[in-house]
């Protein structure tokens, strides 16, 4: 039976019916239809942020750490065109979000109206899809495809710009079983024969590890599971990216810590030196790989991907596997299992030496840093942080720079979607709003927001958003007064020029906090660290905790820019060194 | 070391030239995916013909003439395979034994009788077809090979030659053979 509502009550119905309980969004003259039809409902929450990109990082958030996708709802003009940086870095670091924007009315479009903007033309790049509705009964069906669209085979978000006189406009709804979508259709199993090739490198490996992504979280929770399984079948080593991480237990023996321009020692060697390369739901980002030239030169790879597209875009691989990292995984298993039984004591011998030059690795430490007894070091912060919330199932966002790699390197993570972070576009600005899309999915739960003072500046509107809605997320500011990987890069390739990258005024956090109607903590002292995140932890309330760190502290390991994973620096004495060889530093 | 996050480029390979098909959905802002993935990447256009070619199932069929490095070229159709709306995709390699290759001009002559006489020779030559005449002009078509046209471009530029118009090439595979279904699957 076929019903007519308007497009407004269409659009609605359709986010009922994809059993959404959250929207974030704000207001204005192109979506009022849609504002109305929002009040006269129960079964959707609204939340209202402070600014649209507040709305779209929120949604980020909520999304990562649900599995669900995120949902948004902002006006015309200006209110899409904030959402652009929300839109790609959701894009980057594919996040599911379904974002509805309102448009001018039909007959306006092309004029030049008030808040007018060519929506779909400016979000085409940053979003996997999207479309401007022209008529009512495509309504629910663009609603429809765009959930499918976002949520399956390489999640992303998608944009719908609903013009708004069709959200006045009675129309015919469509029920979300009807829907097909031709050219659309995201493979899933992966290849048999492919993993049978990649099962047969696994058994012939001497030096092999696992590296594993973004993927693996976005598989879904069993995935995480699976891939556990997998690296107990087979005794390999693991290392994640920093979107990984999570999915392996960040304390577990077989686990090497993050890779990549920060990652540490022994997992950056251990890619360099491996004879083979398990890629699962990675990228080969070019943080990853440093010099893709020099890139593990002597492994054979297998990358499995759920977008065809990853595959061989930046690094030739051996084998590639299209489809689910789940299934896959699952598959990889069963077929190691049946083949192979008791592969890990079997093949332990195999790879003794691995392990051993793996420990010798481990012993340089390279995520130690000295003790401080006057000054807080950021480093210590985040340990400090990690080992009074690790009792509890704490979720941890970040701003983007200095404070983002420590919290990645020192916070170790347990389980999938605990952490959320802006990766591929790196999106200072991120990390508070997607706190409070965060808590707003998981109230009961601690949510942390590790912070720079610079990067917390560009979304603090939305503490207000925290305030509004009793969401107690805790803004820990690791503030050194810098903009600290813009300054670290400056010390070491600009000659210490630091040019605009120190923030000569800054609020004072605690009164800030205090006008916002949060609270505000301030630690100087490394003494009174542990008494104040504890104090922060107990408040039911939201809390900017201004933590005053050592000010030129750098962020090490690091891999210099043109390296490769074996050329790693360690800390400064490393830099010296190599200044006296050559000063091909500093 | 460099100064840069980044690192530097060592590309020397070789370019191509190569023709890249796409069926897609003939629907609002198709095109603009199409393009804009190929400014947004860096990939060059050379030239570029659409038009649908299945009016049941509403689908166009997008041409583009391109060049670029073996993985670029693989990139340019991973990338375009991503795109929703596209359902298959093909490039054609410059290769006369595999594929057929097309292209048609529309060219304009203007000046006196004596001119235009020589003009009309070439024209001759090249197995033009007349399609307007007048006494101080006329229009012919041309529908050859880009390079065929190129040469023919340069003999008659000399005798009148006032105005161009070219589709760009248009490809198809020789015998009883179609581009089969490549979604999803590594090129």
């Amino acid at each position: 039976m076929s019903m007519e509502l308007t497009g407004a009550e269409i659009v609605f119905k359709a986010l009922a019916d994809h059993q959404v309980e959250y929207i974030f969004g704000y207001p204005g003259g192109a979506v009022l239809p849609l504002y109305d039809q929002l009040s006269k409902q129960k079964k959707i929450k609204h939340i209202l942020v402070r600014h649209e990109q507040g709305a779209g990082h929120a949604a980020e958030g909520y999304a990562r750490s649900t599995g669900k996708p995120g949902i948004v709802l902002v006006t015309s003009g200006p209110g899409a065109t904030n959402m652009v940086t929300a839109l790609t870095d959701a894009y980057m670091d594919s996040i599911p979000l379904v974002c509805i924007t309102g448009q001018v009315p039909s007959h306006l479009i092309g004029t030049d109206a008030f808040q007018e903007c060519d929506t779909t033309g400016i979000t085409r790049p940053c979003t996997k899809h999207n479309w401007l509705v022209k008529d009512v009964n495509q309504l629910a069906e663009t609603i429809h495809k765009a959930f499918r669209i976002a949520t399956t085979g390489r999640p992303g978000p998608v944009l719908i710009d609903i013009p708004k006189d069709i959200q006045f406009k009675k129309g015919i709804y469509k029920s979300n079983e009807k829907i097909e979508i031709d050219s659309y259709q995201p493979n899933y199993k992966g290849d048999a024969t492919e993993i049978e090739k990649a099962i047969e490198l696994i058994a012939q490996a001497k030096k092999p590890i696992f590296y594993t992504g973004g993927g693996v979280v976005n598989a879904g929770e069993k995935a995480s599971e699976t891939l556990r399984e997998l690296v107990s079948t087979t005794g390999f080593p693991i290392t994640s990216t920093l979107q990984g991480l999570g999915c392996y237990p960040g304390e577990d023996s077989q686990f090497l810590g993050m890779l990549g321009m920060h990652g540490t020692y022994e997992a950056n060697h251990a890619m360099h030196d491996c004879d083979l390369m398990i890629n699962i739901g990675a990228r080969f980002d070019d943080r990853i790989t440093g010099m893709v030239s020099k890139f593990s030169p002597g492994s054979k790879k297998i990358h499995i991907d759920i977008d065809a597209s990853s595959i061989n875009k930046v690094v030739k691989v051996d084998v590639g596997i299209v489809g689910d990292a789940q299934s896959i995984m699952s598959s990889m298993v069963d077929i190691i299992k049946k083949k192979y039984p008791g592969f890990r004591s079997s093949n332990k011998e195999k790879i003794s030496d691995w392990w051993k030059q793996i420990e010798i690795w481990r012993e340089k430490k390279s995520l130690s840093f000295r003790e401080d007894k006057s000054v807080i070091l950021p480093q210590y912060a985040v340990q400090r942080l990690y080992e009074l919330t690790k009792n509890q199932d704490t979720f941890i966002t970040t701003e983007v720079g200095q404070h983002q790699m420590w919290a990645a390197q020192h916070y170790k993570f347990s389980k999938p979607n605990r952490w959320m972070t802006s990766g591929g576009l790196g999106t200072m600005g991120y990390g508070l709003p997607a706190a409070i899309g965060v808590q707003v999915a998981h109230p009961k739960r601690l949510v942390i927001d590790i912070a720079g003072e610079a990067s917390i500046l560009m979304c603090i509107q939305e503490l207000s958003t925290a305030v509004q809605y009793r969401l107690p997320v805790k803004i820990f500011i690791l503030n050194n007064e810098y903009m600290g990987m813009v300054r670290q890069w400056q010390e070491l390739l600009h000659d210490k020029n630091y040019s605009e990258s120190y923030s000569e005024a800054l609020p004072d956090f605690v009164k800030l906090a205090e006008a916002y109607g949060a609270i505000g903590i301030r630690a100087d002292k490394p003494a009174e660290l542990d008494e104040k995140i504890k104090e922060m932890i107990s408040v039911d309330r939201p809390v900017i905790f201004d933590c005053r760190v050592t000010k030129e502290e750098n962020c090490y390991p690091m891999i210099p820019s043109g390296k490769a994973h074996n050329e790693m620096i360690l800390g400064a004495e490393d830099e010296e060194v190599i200044t006296e060889e050559g000063k091909v530093l500093v | 070391m460099s100064k840069s996050a980044y690192s530097t480029d060592i590309t020397e390979e070789k370019l191509e030239r190569v023709i890249i098909v796409a069926w897609v959905d003939n629907e609002t802002g198709v095109l603009a995916r199409v393009a804009g993935l190929f400014s947004g990447r860096g990939y060059n256009i050379e030239s570029l013909a659409v038009a649908e070619v299945d009016e049941e199932r509403n689908i166009s069929r997008i041409t583009i003439a391109t060049n670029g490095t073996k993985l670029v070229i693989e990139q340019i159709k991973a990338q375009l395979l991503k795109l929703v709306p596209v359902h298959k995709v093909a490039d054609f390699k410059i290769d006369l034994d595999k594929s057929v290759f097309k292209e048609l001009a529309l060219i304009k002559f203007i000046g006196d009788a004596e001119v235009l006489k020589q003009a009309e020779q070439i024209c001759v030559d090249f197995k033009g077809e007349f399609l307007d005449k007048t006494p101080q002009s006329f229009i012919i078509q041309l529908v050859k090979k880009r390079s065929e046209i190129n040469n023919f471009i340069k003999k008659a530029k000399p005798f009148g030659l006032a105005s161009i118009t070219r589709s760009g090439p248009l490809a198809m595979s020789k015998g009883s053979e179609t581009i089969k279904d490549n979604k999803g699957k590594i090129l």
